[in-house]
């Protein structure tokens, strides 16, 4: 579809020109649903916490309070942007940009469905966590740049916890490169076929409990939020930051929880693979359900689990949570490499074959 | 102009804007953040020499996690700029000197001579789907194994001697230390008892007013 998009601009444009227009008209084709999810996350997030906590949650504007997330878009965007008198402008400006850029930009490489992906790149999970790991960027210029000792305390907490909590991931990724043989996201889905005892779930079942883990230490949310903390140091990095600059920190912290849950569904779910792959009538029964449906089934239930956790778990104390990263979760994945290694060896399963 | 060319220009320019950059603006976490964007716009360049998984690592450990630190480091120094600049007359000659001696040293070892398409031939363009990561990975673990190890053991060297000498256990007179070992074991049992007793019934008050009514 875009490459004759592509070809019927180059006709009457520059052919760089028209390259660029048909990449500008992909990223909005991905980023655009995306940001869709992230409106109707924030609604399903009260709506699911309201019940866990025996309350209704948004149901004044629109019918069930569907439209919530809309007029809460115009009250962020109608707010005053106060900039403080010390901040540093520039840099006040640009840490939200870079707190949402790489969570943006790391949609390029993830596909939907079988050959629905903006960019089937060979080192489609190195990628994710290189950009990932610019995320980090935004909560420290944001502390930096506010002058102010409660951004700049949240900031350092942030920045401390992503970097320890990366190598955990950076292991369970390698894992699952380990077993797929590639780091192509189609071929690692591709890899899982034939049903739900085919999924990578098995065989790395604490690498899937570690990434979880990690992804919430990655994206700051409950019960590692402690970047946030308002019980300790009043609302961290962007307590200085109002209106729509502070929209969009919260824009980046969605769409990383929408692209961590992604992520766990294509590596260790099977992607867009249907679960009764090989089960005689169960097979044929769900044969309409479409690729993406099936992702986004998984994706929302992993969602799910991100409100439920945060409705469920007190924070973290700081201490006790880089000796879960540390000390607990980093241990298990360099074992678990080795486990994974011995099992490549003795071609164990229906995994290694 | 082709649209590599075009990027492959742009990635260029930022990189040697960001570069200059660096060494001349005042402000040292601006430094940083101008190299920051020196080495994303280099592993641009290398992703685009078809080197992606180099270009990847070195966002990947450079960017989100070297800079980061130095980053950590230049925001907690309360850098007094005037201070260092004391003196630039007095040292500039020497300055000159070693960075002329430096820049000559440069010039001869990757100097123009040494580049150009007829010294390096003509660059292979490889098909789409070459690996650029086992490319690297075959050799790093078969012909270069020794030396790959040894690297290896020598940034462990690194990390202990770092570990050792920032860790000092001071006694427990002076600061008190949390064992999170037993504090995760915590039962509920260990933190409260109940106690079986007697229930006691509170007298009832009599209040006039609800009577009446």
């Amino acid at each position: 579809m875009f490459e004759t998009l592509q070809a019927f601009l180059s006709s009457f444009l520059f052919e760089w020109l028209a390259i660029l227009v048909t990449l500008v008209i992909q990223a909005v084709a991905v980023v655009l649903p995306i940001m869709l999810v992230v409106a109707w996350l924030t609604y399903a997030e009260r709506k699911v916490i309201g019940y866990m906590q025996v309350r209704m949650g948004p149901n004044r504007v629109g019918y069930f309070g569907l439209l919530q997330p809309i007029a809460d878009a115009i009250k962020l965007m109608n707010k005053e942007v106060i900039f403080p008198d010390q901040a540093n402008k520039f840099l006040f400006i640009i840490a939200p940009v870079l707190a949402i850029a790489p969570a943006v930009a790391a949609w390029a490489v993830i596909p939907f469905a079988e050959g629905m992906v903006v960019s089937d790149i060979n080192a489609g999970v190195l990628y994710i966590l290189a950009v990932s790991s610019i995320l980090v960027y935004g909560v420290i210029i944001a502390g930096w740049a506010s002058n102010s000792k409660y951004a700049f305390l949240g900031a350092m907490r942030g920045a401390a916890q992503k970097i320890s909590y990366e190598i955990a991931m950076g292991f369970a990724l390698v894992t699952v490169l380990m077993i797929a043989g590639s780091m192509n996201l189609t071929d690692i889905v591709n890899g899982q076929q034939g049903g739900m005892l085919n999924w990578y779930l098995l065989p790395l079942l604490p690498m899937f409990f570690v990434y979880f883990i990690s992804g919430l230490a990655e994206t700051n949310r409950t019960p590692f939020d402690v970047v946030e903390g308002e019980a300790e140091i009043v609302a961290g990095f962007h307590v200085d930051y109002s209106g729509m600059t502070f929209g969009v920190f919260m824009l980046a912290e969605y769409a990383m929880m929408i692209l961590i849950s992604f992520m766990t569904s294509i590596m260790f779910l099977g992607g867009w693979l249907s679960p009764f792959e090989g089960i005689p009538y169960l097979e044929a029964a769900f044969s309409w359900v479409p690729q993406l449906g099936w992702l986004a089934f998984k994706v929302s239930f992993l969602l799910f689990v991100f409100l439920w956790l945060r409705a469920t778990f007190p924070r973290y104390r700081y201490d006790q949570l880089m000796r879960l990263g540390w000390k607990v979760l980093i241990p298990v994945t360099i074992l678990w490499v080795f486990v994974v290694g011995i099992m490549k060896y003795f071609d164990f399963g229906p995994w290694f074959n | 102009m082709t649209f590599e060319l075009f990027i492959f220009y742009l990635l260029t320019a930022v990189a040697t804007v960001s570069g200059l950059m660096m060494i001349t603006i005042k402000n040292p976490v601006k430094a940083a953040l101008w190299l920051i964007l020196a080495f994303i716009a280099t592993a641009g360049v290398w992703i685009m020499a078809q080197a992606e998984f180099l270009g990847l690592v070195l966002i990947l450990v450079y960017v989100g996690a070297l800079m980061v630190l130095f980053l950590f480091v230049v925001m907690m120094l309360d850098v007094n700029i005037s201070v260092l600049k004391e003196g630039f007359t007095q040292y500039l000659p020497l300055g000159v000197m070693a960075s002329i001696a430096i820049f000559s040293m440069m010039y001869l070892v990757v100097g123009p001579e040494h580049f150009g398409i007829d010294v390096t031939g003509e660059p292979v363009s490889n098909s789409e789907n070459y690996n650029n990561t086992k490319s690297i990975a075959i050799p790093l673990y078969t012909t270069h194994a020794y030396a790959f190890v040894l690297a290896a053991v020598l940034l462990l060297l690194g990390i202990v001697a770092a570990i050792s000498l920032t860790l000092r256990r001071r006694p427990t007179t002076e600061v008190l230390y949390q064992n999170i070992d037993k504090q995760v074991k915590t039962l509920a049992t260990d933190r409260f008892r109940l106690v079986k007793m007697a229930s006691v019934v509170e007298k009832a008050i009599p209040s006039k007013k609800e009577d009446e009514k």
